[in-house]
């Protein structure tokens, strides 16, 4: 089982994120789910987004995650929300900032001896999708920190999921998740 | 003519998604709709559908449940097949309604994605308003996963529409944990969907003309009574053997099997959990976990709420020594309805299990399964002594000082 817990702001597309990476998950005939917990579900309000994936069927369906990746697609929530909660001893962190992995440590020390990725996903889509949707680049993050999938398997599969978009924004999320899974550290 | 809606033999769906996708494919001539959190999107999707050209029926935007209810008595009583969803305060203002429903015998489909009733002011996941159903004369069919959903929309089309039945169907899933939770769904071709429920034959319509027929009429103390027992016989009787049929015929096609009773490694099963919703697949879980320690440990999850296949439950849990009711619901002052139920279904009967309740989950609160290993620890301690060593009703992932009743 692997367990993945978004971080997100309402309306940065964190669920539809979770959602499109099960589907490219599902397509490789694993079972998973895609869940959020909404609270009062308006627009900029902090939010967690869920993944489960396994080769067996999920049976589980409690919300409480021990996740072994925490991504953060909003940079002040490592200082607004308590992202380390439930976490595990080899969890791992892929947050989006503007700061450097050694700069974001030291202005977050509770990630102090972590596993810390960083990546500005809030640029890379202003400057490709043209608006702050972090959703997918972080996905192409993952997939160069966890290595779940070759990133050509990954964005062909990410294409179909996207394919009812239309074709400038499906190239733009396209070079976004490259350029993501170029530049994390 | 209805567009043909491709889709993949996997797809991943939510619970509401996938009774949208079980609407359309169904035909349904008649949708009448308020929406309501966490059920929205089922209308809403439906809606979409409609715009894409995917739909020929009629979509009716009420103005409150109350409304959408009654439209889809109208339009059932025309001669429509007739379907709607809602939750919680909306299910609610639907309930003088429903009764109208049933008692018409109108064959609608209603999704019920079950939410807590306020106040306080709630949007998610319990089984307040399944609860409040379970009078009203509807047949009741739960939903653990969005498959589930899928499947259990066909068949509750093919059964309550039978002209043996004519009863009206809810189909209820967990709001968010089901309805907002995307998962693998096995889908079915437009056409294999629509012949597996089958053409919509109507029986006493209004619209027919050469056929004039009075619906709704007021029957007091001379007839009210046979009505209502005719109605309890239909449920009773006809019911239960025509969702079997319709299950195996779901098993033929798909390979997937649905049971009346789910029941989970009971065979040998000295400890048992009974409960509804997400929970019943969280408890098989958790007691796959207690198997490989080799604890005989099972769970029982309630398919059909109403009617209450109480035979079927008392046979699945014979032979067990300690059992746990989950209830989901407020009980207000009394044990939970499933405990009563389970007491109902084992009181003649040679199983002597000690019976125990626990009152989880309000609001959406999380079952965890660490809740779940503590239940079935108090089970191993009833089993072992045979006879209760905790209270009878325990509130469980509950905040502050342990609460308990009887």
């Amino acid at each position: 089982m692997l367990e993945i817990r978004w971080h997100s702001r309402a309306g940065q597309g964190a669920v539809t994120g979770a959602k499109g990476l099960a589907e490219v998950v599902a397509s490789t005939g694993k079972d998973v789910q895609a869940f959020a917990f909404y609270g009062s579900a308006k627009r900029g309000a902090a939010m967690t987004a869920y993944n489960r994936f396994d080769d067996k069927v999920i049976l589980n369906h409690e919300k409480f995650m021990q996740p072994d990746y925490v991504l953060v697609i909003d940079p002040a929530l490592v200082y607004a929300t308590d992202i380390t909660a439930n976490e595990k001893e080899n969890t791992v962190y892929i947050i989006t900032t503007h700061l450097s992995t050694l700069e974001l440590i030291a202005s977050q020390p509770k990630l102090m001896g972590k596993k810390v990725f960083t990546v500005d996903c809030i640029k890379i889509s202003q400057e490709t999708i043209g608006k702050a949707i972090p959703n997918t680049p972080m996905l192409g993050a993952l997939m160069k920190i966890s290595r779940m999938y070759d990133i050509e398997f990954f964005t062909e599969n990410m294409f179909k999921v996207l394919k009812k978009l239309p074709q400038k924004i499906i190239d733009a999320n396209m070079i976004a998740i490259e350029r993501a899974y170029n530049e994390v550290k | 003519m209805a567009d043909i809606f491709e889709l993949r033999d996997i797809e991943v769906w939510d619970g509401n998604m996938a009774a949208s996708h079980a609407l359309r494919q169904a035909q349904v001539d008649v949708v009448a709709a308020y929406p309501i959190t966490p059920s929205t999107p089922i209308v809403e999707n439906y809606a979409s559908f409609m715009a894409n050209g995917y739909i020929d029926g009629e979509f009716v935007m009420a103005e409150s449940e109350h409304g959408a209810m009654s439209c889809c008595i109208g339009a059932s009583a025309a001669g429509g097949r007739v379907a709607t969803a809602t939750s919680s305060q909306g299910f609610a203002l639907m309930l003088e309604t429903l009764y109208s429903a049933s008692g018409m015998r109108l064959p609608i489909v209603l999704n019920v994605v079950n939410r807590a009733i306020g106040a306080p002011l709630n949007v998610n996941g319990d089984h307040s308003d399944m609860y409040m159903g379970r009078d009203s004369g509807w047949i009741q069919i739960d939903c653990y996963n969005p498959q589930d959903v899928y499947d259990m929309n066909l068949v509750a089309f093919r059964v309550c529409e039978d002209h043996g039945i004519r009863l009206p169907a809810m189909v209820h899933q967990d709001g968010f944990m089901t309805s907002h939770t995307a998962q693998r769904v096995k889908t079915l071709s437009d056409d294999v969907a629509y012949d597996f429920i089958g053409e919509f034959k109507p029986m006493n319509d209004m619209l027919d003309l050469d056929h004039p027929v009075t619906h709704g009429v007021q029957t007091e103390e001379d007839w009210h009574f046979e009505h209502k027992a005719r109605q309890h016989h239909a449920l009773m009787s006809a019911v239960l053997p025509k969702i079997q049929e319709a299950f195996d015929g779901l098993k033929a096609l798909t390979g997937r099997q649905y049971n009346l009773v789910e029941s989970y490694t009971m065979d040998d099963a000295e400890i048992a959990i009974v409960c509804m919703g997400t929970s019943v697949e969280t408890a098989q879980e958790v007691s796959n976990e207690l198997r490989a320690q080799g604890i005989k440990a099972g769970v029982v999850g309630i398919r059909v709420f109403r009617p209450f296949p109480l035979e079927q439950i008392a046979d699945a849990l014979k032979g067990c020594k300690a059992i746990a009711t989950l209830d989901r619901s407020s009980p207000n002052g009394t044990v939970g309805a499933l405990y009563n139920e389970l007491a109902g279904a084992l009181f003649n009967t040679s199983t002597h299990a000690v019976l125990t309740n626990y009152i989880y989950g309000l609001g959406g609160r999380d079952l965890t399964k660490s809740s779940i290993h503590t239940i079935y620890r108090d089970l191993q301690a009833n089993a072992q002594a045979g006879s209760p060593t905790t209270p009878l009703q325990q509130f469980i992932g509950l905040r502050g000082p342990k609460l308990s009743f009887f």
